[in-house]
């Protein structure tokens, strides 16, 4: 499915700034696989995320969905496959634009010239009404009037209008208060187990990352240290997480974001 | 003062294809396009010289295509050469100087006198009819009005959807799979073809074209875009690009009754300065106010302190 092979990518190489952000990095993600990913500030989950979507070419390595090699394919090319999340909900929308106008470009219908059908509209209300938000009603008004988990909560509906072969969450609920935080995310198990689709969700909250998803991966300095999943995932619980990574990375897990319940 | 209300009025109508143009790719695409003056210039220069040469209705496709070629090179400058958005407004604006002389054939004047013009087309159309004396204002109403019903209908399609979101948030039209530097590229071609038709109208409603017809332009349609802002801050596509008009009209009215008020005509650019600044610096100092207001506040409590 996706492919990862010995991924390298080194920010300002040669001054004093430079930072190793992904260190030969190899992934193997299997069809339908969801995989949660943990790791202190600067470990490279971020980068890893944009080496994949594009955001930058990696320095070296390779990089292959489904059988494609996307190494060097631009970021708006990959989006046609690659759904992604980010943890400000003001990345994912236009603010200035319709609820309805902002579905309209997510989901790319038409040519060029095309303009929203109702046909369109129909299937836009159909999409958002589940969400139980109230925004199928509010289909005229721009996005900028809807709070942090409606947009975030819109902006998942547009990473996954058109279900992508994969789909990229970094830390999508972290900026929502709880509650929210915890509707947004029952609504992402549920679109992804609709859609069957393949996931990757960055995390700082150790047990979603154990409950949520078939696989889970720990990351630390531009590599993945440990690798879990199946039933010796299903035995372990947070403290045990803190003990891997500690024999794994040679030094006690500090994050000072990490939620350890 | 009937005749100086009709002149402000085509001169506003003329002006306002400008300023949908701005409408486009300043309030739309989030990009300042310097080479607006060059661009005004060019059109109105390459619409003078197929006039000249026996095409008047020639010369509005040849300035929009004159139009779109300044537009693509300022928008290929900002978005695959790494130069700054504003910066390659700048160069583009310099670079069409000589350009535009080179067009006029060497000339920084071209008289049009006894051109054969869309105007005098169009004079002799109406002649007869009661409109006769009108007919730059029906010609500018023309105008205005397709560039209107134009950008209400492209702005809906997906195409005109993505350029509104390329000034809005690039992120998600990435995202989208559209590449922004495609809807930069589109949105300011499209944009350099109206300021160019604009150029082109007014060289030839005043029957010459002088290498500086289009000096301050981008000042003064700033200013009439943002006045038009005014009238209509938000709603639809439709009803803000009719505010845009307005505002080019209103704009052109005031300057017009302060001309009367014996304004001297040189002062219209700084009249148009002064207006952007307001605008733009406006609402920011009230944003800002609060602040002021509190540490203005705080400075007297303080003082009453120590007097007491």
């Amino acid at each position: 499915m996706l492919e990862l092979e010995r991924i390298s990518k080194t920010f300002n190489p040669g001054t004093v700034n430079e930072k190793r952000a992904l260190h030969e990095l190899t992934l193997h993600v299997k069809d339908g696989d969801f995989i949660s990913i943990i790791g202190a500030n600067g470990a490279g989950k971020s980068t890893l995320f944009n080496a994949i979507a594009g955001s930058f070419f990696t320095d070296s390595g390779r990089i292959t969905l489904g059988g494609a090699d996307i190494t060097l394919r631009p970021e708006h090319l990959r989006a046609k496959e690659i759904g992604r999340l980010f943890q400000d909900p003001m990345r994912g929308t236009a603010p200035g634009m319709t609820i309805e106008e902002n579905l309209a470009l997510a989901a790319g219908r038409g040519g060029w010239l095309s303009r929203i059908t109702k046909a369109d509209v129909a299937l836009f209300r159909e999409r958002l009404a589940p969400l139980g938000m109230g925004l199928e009603d509010r289909m005229q008004q721009p996005v900028g009037l809807l709070s942090g988990g409606q947009r975030q909560a819109l902006a998942l509906m547009m990473a996954t209008i058109n279900p992508p072969k994969l789909l990229l969450l970094d830390e999508h609920t972290a900026a929502l208060d709880p509650a929210t935080a915890e509707k947004v995310l029952a609504l992402t198990r549920q679109i992804v187990a609709e859609g069957r689709l393949t996931c990757l969700m960055v995390t700082h909250n150790m047990q979603s990352a154990l409950e949520l998803g078939n696989r889970t991966l720990m990351m630390d300095r531009g590599r993945i240290i440990f690798d879990v999943e199946g039933e010796a995932r299903s035995r372990l619980s947070v403290p045990d997480l803190l003990v891997l990574f500690r024999e794994a990375a040679g030094r006690n897990l500090d994050n000072d974001r990490m939620m350890l319940s | 003062m009937l005749s100086i209300l009709q002149t402000a009025l085509e001169l506003g109508l003329i002006g306002s294809l400008t300023v949908l143009a701005l409408f486009l790719s300043y309030t739309m695409l989030g990009v300042c396009d310097l080479s607006t003056d060059g661009c005004f210039t060019l059109g109105a220069a390459v619409g003078a010289v197929v006039a000249i040469a026996g095409h008047p209705w020639l010369s509005l496709p040849a300035a929009m295509c004159a139009g779109v070629l300044s537009g693509f090179i300022t928008a290929l400058l900002q978005t695959k050469l790494g130069i700054d958005s504003l910066l390659a407004g700048i160069i583009v604006n310099t670079g069409l100087y000589s350009v535009n002389i080179a067009v006029m054939g060497g000339a920084s004047l071209l008289n049009m006198n006894k051109t054969a013009t869309v105007f005098t087309l169009l004079k002799s159309a109406l002649a007869g009819t009661r409109a006769a004396g009108l007919y730059k204002l029906t010609a500018g109403l023309i105008a205005a009005a397709l560039v209107v019903l134009f950008l209400s209908l492209f702005l809906r399609t997906r195409l005109g959807l993505a350029i509104h979101a390329t000034g809005d948030n690039p992120d998600m039209v990435r995202s989208s799979s559209i590449n922004p530097d495609f809807t930069t590229i589109v949105g300011l071609c499209l944009s350099g073809s109206l300021t160019a038709l604009s150029g082109c109208l007014l060289a030839q409603s005043q029957k010459s074209v002088n290498i500086d017809i289009g000096s301050g332009m981008v000042t003064i349609a700033l200013a009439s875009l943002l006045i038009g802002r005014a009238f209509a801050p938000r709603g639809s596509i439709p009803k803000r690009a009719l505010g845009a008009v307005i505002g080019a009209v209103v704009f052109r009215l005031v300057y017009a009754v302060a001309l009367r008020l014996n304004m001297p005509a040189f002062m219209l650019k700084l009249v148009s300065s002064v207006i952007v600044i307001i605008a733009i610096a406006g609402p920011y100092l009230k944003n800002r106010w609060p602040e002021l207001h509190r540490r203005l506040y705080h400075g007297r409590e303080r003082g009453g302190e120590g007097h007491a």
